[in-house]
């Protein structure tokens, strides 16, 4: 009992401090700076709720404080379930009325007509939800949580309660309520009253939709275009993908190691430096182009800038995504089912085509989907390459930027392109699940597997040679390029790129940071660091939930999570834009808001390694750890988090590296202040100046590199054993049996 | 000794369901204090459930729980006085066994010089003092285990629950770990809760036995009440092997009953009976054989097989197969020998079903 109250009072406190104490509403100078403090209490732009309500006519928020009165009413309650239930409803109460209130009270005065009319007009609107609010919206969520936890729900565990609500809490707020805004948006006017004539317009807008391309009578729209481009990409990316993947288990290819390095580029690669390496080659002033307009005489012609440049951009960037999904497939066939063809009197050709091939169609059709989905979501490249014939994702960027800012236009594009790439991920969960016939079993299966038919072989090699040697090219290019005078016109070497980016010189004494590069590096830097281990948490500890605990609703709760991962970078760029600009929540030109996006769209892949590796710790460790008088809080720090260090470098890995090279969503929320290294890029590629920009991005893969080895030496091994090998120990590999 | 003292624990009317499945059925139940109590019966009974739910790991859907006299139905595993011996162990593999041995210590508060100086008195009390540095992993499955359990009685809890301790280990170590835990138990003198299905070892280490069956209580008694006197035929054979034969109650007195088996009467030991047909339990051991063409109650040996120390037979008779286990290995009866069957003393019971 001492245990609740105590824990109780903590969040009353914080409560109470939300709402007599700080600042309610947004400070315009940011509540960090502490300038507030000069004005406080009495400006009405930075009281405190209590004011407010008194003073500054905003009488609904007393209704907040008669909540936290509630709550604490009950804390003195002593049946247990009693006290719990008011506990719960105080708490969730709370958090629904600070939000209608905030949603129905803007700026100006009430949001919604309906509501003016029920309630009469308001003398006052009122800003953006501060320090104060959020505060206390978090302590009506934890109030809510515990009356729950004392009801006995989740076994009475009050931080898996409080996890749970605060994660679904945060995911609401950060992924459904901006592209809910979104959708919403693209019924508004720019004064947001309802208004359906800019969706009708660009719904039924031809330029979108037109099939001129197939009917002869002009070009395609951009639907079809971007939708053409996707399938192009996800077929030849699966296709070489599935090649590389036979060289390198069935075939006795000598570099196979090498090949392997492959998969490593797209994750430390900008989305669009294969874009600008290809600029570089095939560009108007490219080698390749001069030298072949040299010796054939050929004019250099613009054709890279289109779905053709694109297109070889795109796959020659999700090819080693491919490959990495279509190994796991490849090696899952299972040898005897070959061996027991061939012993069927089929040949290795019939034993391929007729046994082999179709058990990996499944894994084939999954590859295609993340092509698909991947392509569709690529934003960097088409904004290197597309010139003119943009793609879905680059034209909802044009559409907000442009001289068009006509965001209704963006909302239903954006639209459009989350029905195409949730459609894919739909195909992807229900279609093919459990249609998975390559299995892994943990059993030794024996047997070899058989070589490639001789032709079949033959092709393969001819597809995976070039391509591996046009990959290193490229990439070649990226490191050469930083180090060339001007492409084309003059080859000469330099280091005046580098310069031009990263000079450090000496002012008074002091280092002064000259180039042109440090102002965004160091932010990107900042933001990286700040939100990989946020979203490592976050997604280990969503994944602890999924896996160790049960709730009502945890299917919903995995698949929305996951199925965030399917929104398009550009759509969540839009959405947070048109969700996070206005009251009640105002984060643009924040560094926040560039960590929350961050956070939110990396967190499904710490999700998904943090479930494979959990699942595979006994459940008993938790138990006995429970048992042994520890919360769970404790249990996860002592226990899990120890035996789950591989995941949790993998996790920080990943995020770290994806704030850096994403580009899709952060150029929609970069600012003047907040400016991320690959928006700064892509500006340096719109000026022209290819050098610096290749030179930045050569020293963000170096940098990542560096990093990445950091990471692996800070989180170490998991200790198991003195010689530290990674078997462990009997108690681990015993099945509980429950 | 009353349900009010620490270290007592009961059930009442506790139901558990997962989904639509009913692993516990309205079970309730009393543990007296100090003493040792087995969970016992077949795979799937629902034994570990009733653990889990004494240890807070599960919630019942109804009923309650109370730990020395203390509602703890609603309170979470942390904060229960009871503390768990897995059947996987469950060491921490990251610790070495002095910390796995120290974590609940320092879980409930003590700092952590105090809670290693109890830890390493935790450790010498199971015959491991000076192992602590070791991984879980460089242990053999005996030490694992004895780890386990000291890590859980060093948090001095009013009831220590064993969830099929020995499972893991091989059969020789089985019987002495038992009887070291068995020793710890009366030496110590905390209330314990083994989980077994295992009747051997049920019968070897318990003050009283609670054997379930689906879900429910078939029957629970001092071990050898359950032995000697079982109530159904379930129980019967569950505690060691049982031949159930038809029979008639033909009277009844003096906490005895005489019953009738063909023409052979013989007297049980039997509370409650009631004259009228009945079953009788008996087991292999308290059946003796005599070569003879007549008897009371006769049948033909149609199988034996010689064991070294005693010989098993299988006899037809009007009631039925009986198998039988003869210590006279020095005068082997050979099959199709007609035999007169007679009852032990020990060993026949009456099942009131
Ligand atoms: N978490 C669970 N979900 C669903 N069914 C369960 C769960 N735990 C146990 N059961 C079921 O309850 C019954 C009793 O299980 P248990 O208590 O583990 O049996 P045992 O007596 O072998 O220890 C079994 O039929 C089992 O399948
Ligand atoms: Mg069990």
């Amino acid at each position: 009992m001492e245990h609740r109250n105590r824990r109780l009072d903590i969040v009353l406190l914080l409560g109470a401090v939300a709402f007599l104490i700080l600042p309610w509403y947004r400070i315009d100078g940011g509540f960090y700076g502490f300038s507030w403090l000069a004005n406080f209490p009495g400006d009405p732009a930075v009281s405190p709720a209590i004011l407010q309500t008194t003073m500054h006519g905003r009488p609904w928020l007393g209704i907040a404080a008669l909540l936290l009165g509630l709550a604490l009413a009950a804390r003195f309650i002593g049946d247990p379930m009693r006290r719990g239930t008011l506990l719960a409803w105080a708490g969730a109460l709370g958090v629904v009325f600070l939000t209608v209130q905030g949603l129905a009270v803007g700026f100006s005065g009430w949001t919604w007509a309906i509501s003016e009319t029920l309630f009469g007009a308001l003398a006052d609107g009122q800003p953006s939800m501060g320090a104060g609010a959020v505060l206390l919206a978090l302590a009506f969520a934890l109030i809510f949580s515990f009356g729950l936890a004392e009801r006995g729900v989740m076994r009475g565990d009050a931080f898996v309660v409080s996890a749970i609500a605060l994660l679904i809490f945060l995911v609401a707020v950060f992924v459904f309520y901006p592209v809910g805004s979104m959708l919403v948006g693209a019924f508004q006017d720019f004064d947001g009253s309802f208004n359906p004539d800019g969706f009708t317009r660009n719904i039924s807008d031809p330029s979108i939709w037109s099939i001129g391309c197939l009917t002869g009578g002009g070009r395609c729209g951009v639907a079809l275009r971007t939708f053409w481009l996707a399938v192009m990409t996800a077929g030849a990316s699966t296709l070489l993908g599935l090649a590389f993947a036979l060289v390198a288990t069935r075939t006795g290819f000598r570099y196979k190691k090498g090949l392997r390095l492959l998969t490593v580029l797209p994750i430390i690669t900008p989305p669009f430096v294969v874009g600008l390496a290809l600029t570089l080659l095939f560009g108007r002033s490219g080698v390749a182009t001069q030298a072949i307009s040299e010796l054939f005489g050929i004019e250099p012609g613009r054709w890279l800038y289109g779905l053709t440049g694109i297109w070889i951009a795109q796959v020659l960037s999700f090819t080693p995504i491919s490959f990495l999904v279509l190994i796991g497939v490849v090696e899952g066939v299972s040898p005897s089912m070959e061996e027991a063809s061939q012993t069927l009197r089929a040949d290795r050709w019939r034993t391929f085509w007729h046994v082999s091939l179709p058990l990996m169609k499944p894994g084939l059709a999954n590859a295609f989907l993340i092509g698909f989905i991947e392509s569709m979501a690529d934003f960097g490249n088409p904004l290197v390459l597309g010139g003119s014939h943009g793609v879905l994702s680059t034209e909802i960027f044009f559409a907000v930027v442009g001289s068009q800012n006509d965001p209704s236009r963006a909302a239903v594009l954006a639209i459009i392109l989350l029905c195409f790439t949730l459609s894919a991920f739909l195909a992807q969960r229900f279609w093919l699940s459990g249609k998975n016939f390559a299995t892994v079993t943990g059993k030794g299966d024996s047997g070899a597997h058989i070589a490639l038919p001789r032709s079949l072989s033959i092709g393969v090699y001819a597809l995976v040679i070039p391509w591996a040697i046009f990959t290193v090219v490229v990439y070649a290019m990226i490191l050469v390029g930083g180090f060339v005078k001007t492409w084309g016109l003059d080859n000469s070497l330099t280091l005046q790129h580098y310069k031009r980016a990263f000079s450090i010189g000496t002012r008074d004494g002091s280092i002064a940071w000259t180039g042109v590069a440090w102002n965004s590096f160091w932010t990107t830097m900042e933001i990286a660091l700040i939100s990989a281990p946020i979203t490592a948490a976050v997604g280990l500890l969503t994944a602890y939930l999924i896996v160790r605990q049960k709730f009502a609703g945890r299917s919903v709760f995995e698949f929305a999570l996951m199925m965030s991962f399917a929104i398009p970078g550009t759509v969540i760029g839009i959405s947070y834009i048109m969700a996070f600009n206005l009251p009640p929540l105002e984060m643009t030109g924040t560094a926040m808001i560039l960590i929350a996006c961050f956070v939110f769209r990396n967190m499904p892949v710490g999700v998904r390694g943090g479930v494979a590796a959990m699942s595979q710790l006994d459940k008993s460790l938790d138990e006995a750890s429970l048992t042994l008088r520890a919360d769970s809080f404790r249990t996860i720090r002592k226990v899990i988090l120890p035996l789950l260090r591989p995941a949790i470098t993998a996790a920080l890995v990943y995020s770290f590296v994806r704030a850096i090279t994403s580009i899709s969503a952060v150029i929609f929320l970069v600012s003047a202040e907040y400016n991320m290294a690959t928006s700064y890029i892509v500006g340096l590629v719109e000026n022209g100046e290819y050098g610096v920009a290749i030179a930045y991005s050569s020293m963000l893969i170096l940098v990542m590199l560096v990093v990445i080895a950091g990471f692996q030496l800070l989180v170490g091994e998991r200790r198991l054993r003195r010689e530290n090998r990674i078997a462990l120990p009997v108690s681990l590999h015993e099945e509980k049996t429950v | 000794m009353s349900i009010e003292a620490p270290g007592s624990v009961v059930f009442r009317n506790v139901r558990k369901d997962f989904g639509s499945f009913t692993a516990i059925h309205d079970l309730s139940l009393t543990i007296e204090p100090g003493t040792l109590v087995t969970l016992l019966g077949p795979s799937g009974c629902g034994k570990t459930t009733t653990l889990r739910m004494l240890a807070g790991l599960e919630h019942p859907t109804a009923g309650k729980i109370l730990i020395g006299g203390k509602d703890v139905t609603m309170l979470p595993a942390n904060e229960r006085d009871v503390s768990m011996v897995f059947q996987s162990y469950a060491l921490f593999p990251h610790m070495t066994a002095l910390d796995n041995v120290a974590y609940g210590l320092e879980s409930s508060g003590l700092k952590r010089k105090e809670a290693r100086e109890r830890a390493e008195e935790g450790l010498t009390l199971v015959g491991l003092g000076g192992m602590g540095k070791r991984l879980p992993a460089e242990l053999s499955g005996g030490q694992q285990q004895r780890v386990a359990v000291a890590r859980a009685l060093v948090l001095e809890p009013q009831v220590l629950l064993l969830d099929e301790p020995l499972s893991n280990l091989d059969a020789r170590l089985r019987r002495r770990v038992r009887t070291e835990i068995r020793e710890l138990q009366q030496r110590l003198g905390f209330t314990a809760v083994y989980v077994t299905h295992d009747q051997d070892e049920a019968l070897a280490v318990s003050d009283r036995i609670i054997v379930m069956k689906d879900g429910v209580i078939a029957q629970q008694g001092a071990p050898r009440e359950l032995y000697e006197a079982p109530t159904s035929a379930f129980i019967a054979d569950f505690m060691g092997e049982a031949n159930v034969v038809a029979c008639d109650v033909i009277d009844v007195g003096n906490g005895a009953a005489t019953i009738r088996v063909e023409a052979l009467t013989h007297s049980v030991p039997g509370r409650d009976a009631r004259p009228g047909p009945a079953k009788l339990a008996v087991r292999p051991n308290a059946i003796t054989l005599e070569p003879s063409a007549e008897g009371a109650f006769s049948g033909q040996i149609t199988h034996a097989a010689y064991l070294g120390d005693h010989v098993e037979y299988e006899v037809k008779t009007a009631a039925g197969t009986l198998f039988v286990v003869d210590p006279a290995v020095e005068r082997p009866l050979t099959p199709a020998t007609r035999v007169a069957i007679g009852f032990k003393e020990r060993g026949v019971a009456i099942i009131s079903s």
